[in-house]
């Protein structure tokens, strides 16, 4: 409880720093914490090696789950202020989750520099997060709503760390099914799912709530080797298939956006509102959201003429780690050239002239910009590589090889290798 | 029970204490205003308008939302300061006379710098602060608007060393230069003069320029020169050809257009050509505190002391006359 009652109080104090502090997004708390310290530290460690810790951790929904179970402390529900409705069936998916994670992407530069963007998005976040637990049941903000849930869940997929049970035959034998109804000792998961039955780490927050009421302790963390939820027999559903995608083409493009050499682009990206930004958010989402999904159907398509849909998912789920790659490629230019405005701010968060820890006067320095382009190259073909290896794998595992001949997974090598080249360009060079 | 209350402290403490301690940084702080420079197409200073009592401090906390700016009280004796974006300079201003004072940017942050302007309201009893009267050409009834075409231009460009020669080898010394007499004016009463028939067309021109360096008050020339590269010329450019930095940026090319702040504009003055010697100083000086209506010539009145603005006038001259230049 201490925990996220402390990360919300700092969570509460970047919306004040945003709003109330300097305009200059690099002199702001809300800006640099948000978008260079947690974002470096998601991106470049939570996410690849611990999956969907963040969500474990996240304070956007505490308030929510505070006045579902009438409660701080946890354990049964006391009083609850929520309806507790269900979740409307026709919108348990992630093309929800996908649509807002474009909306807030086409949103991105200003975002990313605008303090007062960044406060009110973080707003909008925790209103959003609480009015959704009171009406609905339990986390359904995270599973359906969260843009960014979206992002980490299908990208945790390769994380080594994940929650699984230790006998499913015990989960299948216990007729209470606690893990997800509750107990005296807790609610149950607060994202409604089974814990018997989770092969991925997509639907798991994290939480532990399903550990802390399994009365057989049948339920724990485990390391795993990489890339451990590629090889489930389920097929991803079509909206992580999707998110998939739209994760590689935002890496792309948001690389090509603000490490480009293309100011017309920037300006228009920047512009909310105007015609110039209208025209980039069009092409954004035709690009990202079209253009690219289209180019890799047609790429499995090209690999056997009778591949399905479901072989179209199978593939699409191997591009979450050129995506991941991409992404922290990304993440590495913005840190390097941005990590050093930190300090400062930890000194002075609203940028109005103090020096609380006596670093307000650290400069601004570039860092490992010699080692960089060698550090993303290697990631981004790492990436390529563990794609590619993957998308033999599904043909493999899948019977698409044994349908269709070895050629099945080579378009989509091919579609993999091209992406790689296109973020060398934009990020190398 | 007991614990769950226990935990709901917890947490409130938590989760409104950062803020808190925010709110108690602030407070303490709070003597300060905060003045935030932003180029003027993003808002200018903000706030645009400050209030202070006579005698009182105001304690200013400078910051820039974009590019550098410069902050500069007029009338009031400081040095401009930097405003660097993402740092803060602090300042302390007193006013000893009550008014309404001009603060304003003293980089070239971009081609509307000059709106760049904000006031602080000095309140109190004392006299008022040290602006500059009713312009000359308001008294004197002269339409700066209209063309002023010089009635005489010179076959060269006059020299004030040759001219000092043509005043030594006559007697008479010329009368002042009249603040409503344009150069070509002043020209032919002086080749009207019947003590000046021996001289030609061209040694009289001469005269003229060494009239002009000879009768400036001593540093005179060195401020019009120093406030003009302040001012002057980001668009009219340091030779005065109208070609300054911003020239083409404000006014599109040099032909008539609307500036980003949605104005319309026209090319700076060339200030070497010809038609200079048709204006008088009380016309120069007048467009200086007025301002060109309608050419995007911004108002100099709120920000040059009078004997400033006169300082400016002196020097433009010098642009039409070949002299050696007063050292800095």
């Amino acid at each position: 409880m201490l925990p996220r009652a402390a990360a919300l109080g700092v969570f509460l104090l970047l919306i004040v720093a945003g709003w109330i502090g300097t305009p200059v997004g690099s002199r702001n708390a809300a800006i640099v914490t948000v978008w260079i310290a947690w974002w470096a530290v998601l991106m470049l460690l939570a996410v690849p090696l611990l999956g969907r810790t963040w969500c474990a951790v996240c304070p956007v929904p505490v308030p929510g789950e505070w006045l579902q179970q009438g409660s701080v402390l946890g354990g049964p529900v006391r009083r609850s202020w929520s309806f507790g409705w269900r979740w409307p069936r026709r919108l348990r998916s992630t093309w929800l989750q996908n649509a807002l994670f474009l909306a807030v992407t086409l949103f991105g530069t200003t975002v990313l520099t605008q303090p007062r963007a960044t406060a009110a998005g973080l707003a909008l976040l925790l209103v959003g997060a609480t009015a959704t637990a009171l009406v609905f049941e339990r986390r359904a903000f995270c599973r359906h709503l969260c843009p960014l849930g979206g992002f980490i869940g299908v990208s945790s997929q390769g994380a080594p760390l994940a929650l699984r049970v230790i006998d499913t035959a015990v989960c299948a034998g216990h007729r209470e099914k606690s893990c997800v109804t509750g107990s005296t000792d807790g609610t149950g998961c607060p994202w409604n799912v089974f814990p018997g039955a989770l092969d991925a780490n997509i639907d798991c927050g994290l939480c532990l709530e399903c550990v802390r009421v399994c009365p057989s302790d049948n339920i724990a963390l485990t390391i795993r080797p990489f890339g451990g939820d590629f090889a489930r027999r389920r097929a991803p559903r079509f909206g992580e298939a999707f998110k998939s995608l739209i994760i590689l083409g935002s890496a792309a493009a948001y690389s090509a956006v603000m490490l480009g050499p293309w100011n017309g682009l920037k300006i228009a990206a920047a512009d909310v509102g105007s015609a110039a930004w209208w025209s980039f958010a069009a092409a954004f989402v035709a690009t990202v959201a079209g253009v690219l999904p289209a180019l890799f159907t047609l790429a499995v398509r090209s690999g056997g003429r009778r591949l399905s849909g479901e072989a179209v998912a199978r593939f699409a789920n191997t591009a979450v780690p050129l995506g991941l790659a991409a992404w922290m490629a990304f993440t590495l230019a913005l840190i390097a050239a941005n990590g050093s405005y930190v300090a400062p701010v930890m000194s002075d968060p609203l940028g109005r002239g103090w020096d609380l820890l006596g670093t307000a006067a650290t400069a601004w320095q570039p860092r490992f910009m010699r080692a960089l382009p060698v550090v993303q190259a290697a990631l981004l073909l790492g990436g390529f590589l563990w794609s590619s290896v993957l998308a033999r794998r599904v043909a493999l595992a899948h019977d698409i090889v044994r349908r269709r001949g070895f050629t099945a997974p080579a378009p989509v090598i091919l579609f993999h290798a091209a992406v790689t080249v296109v973020m060398l360009w934009l990020l190398v060079g | 029970m007991t614990r769950e209350w226990v935990a709901r402290a917890v947490a409130l403490v938590l989760v409104v204490g950062p803020s808190l301690g925010l709110a108690y940084g602030l407070a303490r702080h709070g003597e300060h205003v905060t003045l935030r420079g932003a180029m003027p197409e993003q808002g200018g200073w903000q706030p645009g308008n400050l209030t202070v009592a006579v005698g009182e401090p105001l304690h200013v906390a400078l910051t820039s939302d974009d590019v550098v700016h410069g902050f500069a009280v007029a009338h009031h004796v400081m040095e401009p300061v930097d405003v660097m974006p993402g740092q803060v300079t602090e300042v302390t201003l007193r006013f000893e006379r009550p008014g309404t004072y001009t603060y304003y940017c003293t980089r070239w942050c971009g081609p509307n710098h000059w709106r760049m302007r904000g006031t602080i309201e000095v309140g109190g009893s004392g006299g008022r602060p040290d602006t500059a009267g009713p312009a000359p050409y308001l008294a004197l009834g002269l339409d700066i608007d209209a063309p002023h075409p010089p009635s005489a231009v010179p076959a060269r460009q006059p020299s004030a060393e040759r001219g000092a020669a043509v005043a030594a080898a006559q007697d008479s010394v010329p009368a002042p230069w009249r603040i409503d007499q344009s150069p070509a004016a002043r020209w032919r009463e002086l080749r009207a003069r019947r003590a000046l028939r021996r001289f030609t067309d061209q040694e009289v021109w001469d005269l003229l320029a060494e009239v002009w360096r000879s009768s400036a008050a001593p540093g005179e020339r060195a401020t019009g020169r120093r406030l003009y590269a302040r001012n002057c010329a980001a668009c009219h450019g340091e030779s005065g050809r109208g070609d300054g930095v911003m020239a083409e940026r404000s006014s599109g090319a040099r032909h008539d257009s609307a500036s980003a702040a949605g104005h319309r504009v026209s090319a700076p003055t060339d200030f070497s050509a010809p038609a200079l010697l048709g204006a008088s100083p009380a016309v120069l000086h007048g467009k200086i505190v007025r301002g060109g209506m309608g050419t995007g010539m911004p108002a100099w009145g709120t920000i040059l002391t009078d004997r400033e603005a006169w300082a400016v006038v002196r020097f433009l001259y010098g642009f039409q006359f070949d002299h050696q230049e007063d050292q800095p």
